[in-house]
């Protein structure tokens, strides 16, 4: 081979530039209607009104942002780790296209009132059909390069990104089945408590698997790359992969503790709930211990520390998950905002800020730059964020425990303590904290779409060669 | 789609479930070797730098594995879980629920009882009594009432003295326990659109002393008489035993607007109350009955 070959950067670059954009349109839905909790004035229009706008932020924070970073790490980390040229690059392309016009689709229909009312599954029919095409050449294109790999082994990153894509497919298809009434109109197969079960089982598994097992491939390969070091260790890679993708099948139940739903199911749901602690913390374990020996890079290293603080984050929800799920806890805390509060601390501190810190790994380097624009405005970014969830989770937490009190609270003559409205206006303040939390995530995300700007404007994209394949070194 | 009744599907989720909590344990011990101890890296390279350390699992680690294990076998002995097991304890959340709701009534039943002993005006003006059905009003009614029961558009002001159903402890007592339904069908077709229908309005507002177009009140009369007369009465004065609306007064469920009037007769309104017996109790039901009552005499 005389000519080198190179990587696929082209659709690398561009999804890597759209999860930028997403981010800031989905956080900035997620302030909006944060903020319509405080000012209900805000609801403007029906197409602009918190019922509607709810899941156009969860469907463009967790699929279009979220979705757009996998595609983007995925496909840099199976080319660069099998050393290989994306497989059927025509279809990859597709993957783009296709997905983006997903997230338009989304944007349109959902304002609009067209949903089908399952939660993270909202997308009528139509929709559906192009996500499971999108999806299925994300498959083929994924696998295929798994499949010419010069390297021997299978990097475990690869093993979490194809356990995603496979599962999401299995979820997908299963969950959104449905009977088509008119073009923008479906009723799901399921009924009754089948549909709740189905629906939680893929909601779930949604969290476990895109927003979990994806991230974890991404963590896999940026903190060893970032920090320089061996990932800690192999065995324990293997052990919690395979716990971890097993026991999250389970755990869906918890979601509907102390329905209709059969007390042998939530049962199930719960103890798989608790057993999925270990394995999700291996993960962490694997991640934080990598740095062991180069802990002073934490220091001077904004990326880093983007990494090893969503760890952190992980391990925290990961460990609050479980003691949700726990019949007793979980009757305090359901239908609270400690709910909002445990899934944000995992979304804007796991999911989103292993998904910067990667970004800002990637993006110099797919446009031929030793580093960002701002190495400074990185460290900015990495506190205001911070901060932000900070304040967000703790309103969050106060306001769950505090409503699911008041809610319980039964006075000497058997009537409740407070009404609904009551809990409605004790939760005020912490709602404006949310609110002030929600707006410096925000904000950090519109500094990172200024360095993104600085550092891509004028460039041009850089096509790195692939290397021969490197023996190890004894 | 089928609801797995059959009694082997207890024994499947059983079967399965045990299988799986052993998988998990042969998964943590069949990797759980401390090697040798010098953890070097497993040799693959990647990427150019990217490697594997050998690192055993963490002993802290294995030991919280274990545990989870051991609780959720202990669990699955003592409670529901494995498919038709039932648990040690006999628990069942149905179980939970009728215990706590007999040790409330237990604990709270002799309260209520001194006042179900009563009749709704003595309830009534019973400051205790009225506190008490406040509380449940705010619990049960108000979302559709409003916390200080003053109603909004399609839903009654329970506070003024003009009544669908009638005001008496009787009729609230019904309402509350049977629910109402309230129906005024679309008249547009009959009437003649929404022409027709303003004659009528016309009409009834010559009949309530407003100021009203004679002409048009002059078409509109026998079209009232003949079909809006059935339910409001001639006189236009409504029918609380059907909860026909009284339409000379200025009390309007639906809107007064000459607009909202004109939409309730051509395109009708659907009123529904639900139906509170069986979810309530009768001490719950006759306190907020008295609560209600007291509101407005």
């Amino acid at each position: 081979m005389e000519l080198r070959e190179t990587y696929n950067y082209t659709v690398v670059r561009q999804f890597a530039l759209m999860t930028v954009v997403w981010g800031v349109v989905g956080m900035l839905v997620g302030v909006l209607i944060a903020a319509q909790l405080i000012w209900p004035e805000l609801n403007v229009t029906p197409w602009l009104s918190y019922g509607r706008l709810r899941p156009l932020h969860t469907n463009a924070v967790i699929f279009a942002f979220g979705g757009s970073a996998l595609f983007t790490t995925s496909y840099y980390v199976v080319q660069r780790t099998c050393h290989a040229r994306l497989f059927a690059p025509a279809l990859a392309s597709f993957t783009f296209w296709g997905w983006q016009a997903v997230i338009v689709l989304a944007a349109i229909t959902l304002p609009l009132g067209i949903s089908t009312a399952k939660e993270y599954a909202e997308l009528e029919w139509p929709i559906d059909i192009l996500i499971t095409l999108v999806w299925v050449s994300y498959a083929v294109v994924f696998f295929g390069t798994v499949a010419k790999r010069k390297t021997p082994h299978i990097y475990v990153a690869n093993w979490f990104f194809g356990a995603f894509i496979l599962t999401v497919a299995v979820l997908h298809l299963v969950n959104s089945a449905a009977v088509p009434v008119t073009f923008w109109k479906s009723y799901s197969v399921y009924a009754g408590v089948q549909d709740a079960m189905v629906q939680w089982w893929y909601g779930h598994n949604a969290v476990g698997f895109f927003l979990t097992a994806g991230f974890l491939g991404m963590m896999y390969y940026f903190i060893p790359k970032q920090a320089e070091r061996p990932i800690y260790s192999y065995r324990l890679s293997v052990v919690h992969f395979w716990a971890l993708i097993f026991t999250y099948m389970w755990a869906g139940p918890h979601h509907l503790h102390y329905t209709a739903l059969p007390d042998w199911a939530q049962s199930l749901g719960m103890i798989f709930s608790l057993i999925l602690l270990a394995p999700s913390w291996g993960g962490m374990i694997n991640g934080i211990m990598t740095l062991s020996g180069a802990w002073h890079k934490l220091r001077d290293d904004p990326i880093l520390k983007f990494l090893v603080v969503s760890l952190s984050f992980y391990g925290m929800s990961t460990f609050e998950g479980p003691m949700m799920a726990i019949k007793t806890v979980n009757a305090l805390s359901h239908y609270t905002d400690w709910t909002v509060g445990h899934v944000h601390s995992g979304a804007l501190g796991w999911v989103g800020l292993v998904s910067m810190g990667s970004l800002y790994y990637l993006i110099p380097r797919l446009y031929g730059r030793a580093t960002m624009h701002s190495v400074q405005l990185i460290n900015v970014h990495f506190w205001v964020a911070t901060i932000g969830i900070v304040l967000y989770i703790a309103a969050m937490w106060i306001a769950g425990v505090m409503q699911g009190l008041m809610w319980r609270a039964v006075n000497d003559d058997g009537t409740l303590t407070y009404s609904f409205a009551e809990s409605v206006k004790a939760t005020y303040p912490y709602y404006v904290i949310r609110l002030m939390g929600g707006l410096l995530y925000f904000s950090g995300m519109l500094i990172m779409a200024w360095n993104v700007w600085k550092t891509v404007a004028g460039q041009r994209p850089f096509e790195a060669s692939i290397p021969a394949v490197r023996v190890a070194h004894a | 789609m089928s609801d797995f009744t059959h009694d082997a599907w207890g024994l499947y989720v059983a079967v399965i479930t045990l299988i799986s909590i052993v998988a998990c344990a042969v998964l943590l011990f069949g990797l759980s070797s401390r090697g040798s101890g010098d953890a070097g890296t497993t040799g693959h390279v990647w990427d150019e730098d990217l490697e594997e350390g050998n690192h055993p699992l963490p002993r802290w680690w294995m030991w919280l594995f274990v545990i989870t294990i051991v609780f959720g076998v202990a669990y699955l002995a003592l409670y529901p879980g494995l498919g038709s097991h039932a648990g040690y304890f006999n628990w069942s959340s149905s179980g939970q629920y009728q215990a706590e709701q007999a040790s409330a009534v237990a604990q709270h039943g002799p309260v209520i009882d001194k006042f179900l002993k009563q009749d709704i005006k003595t309830v009534a003006a019973d400051p205790k009594a009225r506190e008490m059905g406040q509380r449940l009003f705010l619990t049960y009614c108000a979302q559709c009432h409003g916390s200080d029961a003053g109603g909004s558009r399609g839903f009654p002001n329970l506070r003024d003295t003009d009544w669908l159903y009638g005001g008496e402890p009787e009729a609230i007592r019904a309402s509350i326990m049977e629910g109402r339904n309230g129906v005024m069908p679309p008249m547009g077709g009959a009437l003649g659109g929404e022409d027709g229908a303003r004659d009528v309005l016309e009409y009834l507002f010559s009949i309530s002393g407003r100021p009203s177009d004679g002409l048009r009140a002059f078409r509109g009369k026998p079209k009232f008489e003949t079909i809006c007369a059935a339910c409001h009465g001639a006189n236009g004065k409504g029918n609380p035993q059907i909860g026909a609306p009284n339409l000379t007064d200025d009390v309007w469920l639906h809107g007064g607007s000459n607009t909202a009037i004109i939409e309730s007769i051509t395109k009708g309104r659907n009123g529904a109350m639900p139906a509170h017996k069986g979810f309530l109790d009768e001490g719950k039901i006759h306190l907020l009955t008295a609560y209600v009552y007291g509101l407005s005499h």
